[in-house]
């Protein structure tokens, strides 16, 4: 059959250039991690030949174990925040009127296509000692001269949140649009009151979207580097940060190998939950759609 | 019904959340105090000292060069594999190909960073620009493909048969029909691209080496060390080009979406 040949053919023209593109230099890469766990460091920063389980054993190593416990806590705390202020704004978006709509849109997603090191940056600005909030804080009467709002825990908490806000808002919007808000007039009438209609027909509703923005935000929340880099201090390091430390100050890459394979795991177990999910919808290609 | 304000409470007070500190960022750089706590006077002086800063308008030459190429680059590839992964939809290729796109876009940036760098190190390969391109086109690769692929939702391959019938052969159809119905979608792609190329940090300093340092990795090491204030004009700049760019690929992709 000539025009099955010829399909074939040009489907394999079509898929070739970015399938061996991925396949070498993302697919390999990634598996390359987990290869380089089992290397031992060389003196000179590199790579060297043999295989060990060093860098293995140097997860035990008394401070790791806190720092993944850490990582995990703080974005499952920032992923919570980022659902329970989005929750409330997929709704009101979904309810206004177009016009405004589109408004609100294109102000979620502004900042979310703007430089991320200036926002973060902003950030520090504004927590700084002489900074523009600590001034506000003291004239209230709210802190003192040595309160410190840079380098906390709290501070890489709010700026993770305002980072990965919009990841949260634009799936729970995308479902809430396709709501039928009748459901909760209807439960209204049947007597529940605003709240109870809410949590009964609203959240089941827009499932879909909750799980997606939970993923969307808790995936790169793990992998945290900056933001802990730049506003937070030594309590609030990550394992991005010790990813980082290894590779940059010690010069070990087994090791930091070692730390990219636990997050890679880490990774993996919410990322087979979206892939999943992804069947179901395609809550990504809303994100893209409307993020343009 | 009785409505409660709540969400709209909620949602213009994250609206304060996310400009404020972006505001305050801009009025500080016209502000000649160092840290901005008091309005000392309005000056231009910290756009006039970044004019002097010769390694920002270096960092900023590279990241433009990269920029411009790994926009380049993930445009053809990104139209071809969403070409591909419409048109043969269902096929057991396109389903390996799609994981293959998908993923770059969930994995978190440092891991996909220190793979590149555990590749090139593994390959013996000289950290560069060029480390820094190919880097870039493989996480622009999979959003223009979600860019094109989007658009391609809504477009009516019947006219390319019709073409074909009445005897266009495929390099034809490919640049007088498919590539021009599709331009909006893929310059939307290109501008998303580029936009996130010139945004990069986490993955560019992980495969980043000496003299190739972008604009992004210049702006880290100068909020690590720093002056505050030269980043506060910067950044200014910074965001007045996203802000237009954005924009541009939101009318692009607009417009698009109406003529299909």
């Amino acid at each position: 059959m000539k025009g099955q040949t010829r399909r074939r053919l040009s489907e394999w023209v079509a898929t070739l250039p970015s399938f061996v593109w991925l396949l070498l230099l993302f697919l390999l890469p990634t598996l390359l991690v987990f290869a380089v766990t089992f290397r031992p460091a060389d003196p000179y920063g590199g790579i060297g030949s043999g295989w060990t389980l060093a860098s293995l054993l140097t997860l035990v190593n008394a401070h790791y174990p806190a720092i993944i416990w850490r990582t995990i806590w703080l974005s499952l705390v920032a992923t919570t925040l980022c659902i329970l202020l989005a929750t409330p704004m997929g709704y009101y978006m979904a309810r206004i009127n177009p016009a405004r709509r589109r408004l609100v849109l294109l102000l979620v997603i502004l900042p979310f296509w703007t430089s991320f090191l200036v926002r973060i940056f902003a950030w520090k600005v504004l927590l700084h000692p002489e900074g523009f909030i600590k001034h506000l804080l003291m004239f209230l009467g709210l802190a003192g001269q040595d309160t410190s709002l840079l380098y906390t825990t709290q501070a890489v908490l709010l700026v993770m949140v305002y980072t990965e806000l919009p990841f949260a808002i634009l799936p729970i919007y995308a479902a809430a649009e396709k709501f039928d808000f009748r459901l909760i007039e209807a439960a209204q009438d049947l007597g529940a009151t605003s709240l109870k209609a809410f949590v009964s027909t609203f959240l089941p509703g827009i499932r879909v979207g909750l799980m997606t923005a939970f993923l969307m935000v808790f995936i790169p929340s793990l992998g945290s580097y900056v933001i802990p880099d730049i506003v937070g201090g030594p309590t609030s390091e990550m394992i991005g940060n010790k990813i980082a430390q290894r590779t940059f100050v010690d010069r070990n890459l087994p090791n930091a190998a070692a730390l990219s394979a636990v997050l890679a795991l880490a990774v993996l177990v919410p990322m087979i939950a979206i892939l999943t999910l992804r069947r179901k919808e395609s809550p990504r290609d809303v994100l893209i759609e409307e993020g343009v | 019904m009785k409505h409660s304000r709540l969400p709209a409470i909620v949602t213009w007070l994250v609206m304060g959340f996310f400009y404020l500190p972006i505001l305050v960022l801009v009025a500080n750089s016209f502000n000649s105090s160092r840290y901005g706590g008091q309005w000392e006077s309005t000056s231009l002086k910290w756009y006039i000292r970044l004019m002097g800063e010769r390694d920002i308008w270096q960092a900023l030459r590279n990241t433009l060069a990269v920029a411009v190429s790994a926009t380049l680059a993930s445009m053809v590839l990104g139209t071809s594999a969403a070409f591909a992964l419409h048109r043969f939809v269902g096929s057991r290729l396109q389903k390996l190909h799609y994981g293959l796109i998908y993923m770059p876009l969930v994995i978190p940036e440092i891991l996909m960073g220190l793979s590149l760098q555990l590749f090139f190190v593994s390959l013996n390969v000289e950290l560069s620009l060029v480390t820094i391109g190919i880097a870039h086109v493989t996480f622009c690769l999979s959003f223009v493909t979600m860019t094109v692929l989007a658009r391609l939702q809504d477009f009516d391959f019947s006219i390319v048969e019709a073409a074909q019938d009445l005897g266009a052969g495929w390099w034809t159809s490919l640049w007088r029909i498919l590539i021009p119905m599709l331009a909006p979608g893929i310059l939307a792609g290109g501008l998303l691209a580029f936009t996130l190329s010139i945004d990069d940090f986490v993955i560019s300093f992980f495969v980043a080496g000496l003299g190739s340092t972008t604009l992004p990795i210049k702006i880290y090491s100068m909020i690590k060390y720093g002056s505050p204030p030269l980043i506060n004009a910067l950044s200014t700049i910074l965001l007045t080009v996203t802000f237009v760019c954005v924009l541009g690929s939101h009318y692009l992709s607009n417009k698009g979406q109406k003529a299909a």
